[in-house]
């Protein structure tokens, strides 16, 4: 049994599920996903952050939306 | 004076508020537009109508072009003021503008296209006779093709994405195994940036300056010079203080580089401001970077060194004026400086958006902020809040009221890079004027 682990959001901003509109998603819930894979991105004031994982698991389900206007801390992702 | 009697302004914050200020003086009235994150912005209370276009998220509000025409149509604005960044080099904006028969306050939209496309740029200057970085002169087809044009012209080279601008969008390779790399993920960048994943690659330049010169052409033919801009000293290739002139120009280099400018703003007939971008190396040879078809944000301390107000002109050769070349004096006055302030931590450059909660500022400079003391500086936009900018007879002392002014100010409850700029200021090399656009990341690794 492991315990769920969650990935909290390190800035304010706008999350993206994947690189570009273009693109696939980074991950899917279900994925295998190992620390230091990238989740998701943060845009904050122009600028781009990587949210990566920090300890390996697998993507149990993701807490808001592609697009979605996050605060700091606020749950993004919950690991299994 | 200018025919406009009303003017739309396609911008928000520290630009939007001094396009209003110009306007106020030549009983233009204003209209903003402003997306829900910044309905308490100053910019939208200082207009004389504002009209919302949309949630925070730029591209639903202030790249949305269809909406700020609607809000031009119904507030019934004779011309648009793009101000810099957003809609402002956008030649679709410009056309579109021009259909409903809104004056677009900026050059044509052709010659925005042009100068839009960095390659085709280069070109057009190469063909007037302006020296271009060497570098492969159309987009690389392949990888082989870039390894082959990195290998001619010699390592270490830029690859660059050829819709990018603002430091986005290129890296330094220094051999063929890390172009190999940098190929592939600098155009995946390109692509989800600009839409466009085109490359192109130039020789890189190891102690670079960069030095701007201002010109301005109306539809009657004048094109002229308001001298240069030193622009060296940037973090993340973004530029944090601008001053002018350039302490590395002498009177005949000065002379040699504006007269550059102008002779490749005449080669494409260009109307309205607009600022041609060089790269200068340790010879001072210097060689056309890109075009940039707007104000600038460090217009300022030419404004200071002129006596000119640039959003003046703007207006003026939209309407159709001639340029007033009587205005102008024989030299520039004294030194200037602008410093920008950012809601970013000092040393690592992390964005902090927050409210201000303390805003106090310097009583003897000139003041462009977005902000007030109470605002909120939401994470949608570009972090610069403000702009400090102090002017000298002499460039020492320039920097003496620049020291003293940032002295002063206090921007409180959000991180900021008042500090970094104090330093740079005390710091013996950019007193010297003695830097390059590596002098930051130099400044702070000491």
């Amino acid at each position: 049994m492991s315990e769920k682990k969650v990935i909290l959001s390190p800035l304010p901003g706008v999350f993206y599920r994947k690189p570009s509109p273009d693109q696939p998603d980074y991950v899917q819930e279900g994925d295998m996903v190992k620390s230091g894979d990238i989740v998701g991105l943060i845009e904050v004031m122009k600028n781009f952050y990587e949210v990566k994982v920090e300890e390996d698991g697998v993507i149990d389900r993701f807490s808001v939306e592609n697009e979605t206007i996050v605060d700091v801390d606020q749950e993004l992702v919950v690991l299994r | 004076m200018s025919h406009f009697k009303k003017v739309l302004i396609a911008n928000r914050g520290e630009i939007a508020r001094r396009i209003i200020r110009t306007c106020k003086r030549l009983s233009i009235s204003t209209v903003a537009v402003y997306s829900e994150a910044d309905a308490a912005s100053l910019f939208v209370k200082e207009a004389d109508e504002a009209v919302l276009i949309g949630p925070a998220p730029v591209k639903k509000s202030y790249l949305d072009l269809e909406a700020i025409i609607q809000a031009a149509k119904q507030t019934g604005a004779d011309a648009v003021h793009p101000g810099y960044g957003f809609l402002a080099e956008n030649g679709t904006f410009a056309e579109r503008c021009a259909e409903e028969g809104i004056t677009f306050i900026g050059p044509t939209a052709s010659v925005i296209r042009l100068m839009g496309d960095k390659i085709a740029a280069r070109k057009q200057m190469k063909a007037a006779g302006i020296q271009i970085v060497p570098g492969v002169d159309g987009a690389l087809r392949s990888i082989d093709e870039a390894k082959q044009v990195a290998n001619e012209i010699g390592y270490p080279v830029m690859l660059k994405a050829s819709a990018g601008g603002g430091g986005i969008g290129m890296q330094i390779v220094h051999s063929d195994q890390e172009l190999e790399k940098a190929f592939e993920s600098t155009a995946q960048r390109a692509g989800s940036y600009f839409g466009d994943d085109t490359l192109f690659l130039e020789k890189y330049i190891s102690s670079p300056r960069h030095i701007e010169v201002q010109i301005a052409g109306d539809v009657h033919g004048n094109v002229v010079h308001l001298w240069e801009r030193e622009c060296s000293i940037q973090r993340r290739n973004q530029k944090i203080i601008e001053e002018a002139p350039s302490p590395f120009l002498d009177p005949v280099a000065r002379e040699a580089l504006c007269a550059a400018a102008v002779k490749g703003a005449e080669s494409i007939g260009y109307t309205n401001v607009g600022t041609m971008e060089f790269i200068v190396d340790e010879q001072g040879q210097y060689y056309f970077l890109e075009m940039n078809t707007r104000i600038q944000v460090e217009h300022p301390v030419t404004e200071e060194i002129s006596a000119i107000d640039l959003v003046e002109w703007q207006l003026k050769i939209a309407a159709n004026l001639p340029i007033d070349r009587g205005a102008i004096p024989s030299n520039p006055s004294g030194h200037a400086i602008e410093c920008r302030v950012y809601a970013e931590d000092a040393r690592t450059f992390m964005p902090s958006p927050g409210k201000i909660d303390a805003l106090v500022v310097p009583v003897e400079a000139r003041l462009e902020f977005a902000v007030t003391e109470g605002d909120q500086v939401t994470p949608f936009y570009d972090p610069m809040i403000g702009k400090i900018i102090t002017h000298g007879a002499s460039r020492a002392e320039a920097i003496e009221k620049m020291k003293q002014a940032l002295q002063q100010c206090i921007v409180g409850g959000i991180k900021n890079n008042l500090p970094l700029l104090a330093s740079i200021m005390d710091d013996s090399a950019f007193q010297a004027g003695t830097y390059n656009t590596k002098f930051v990341e130099t400044l702070l690794k000491g």
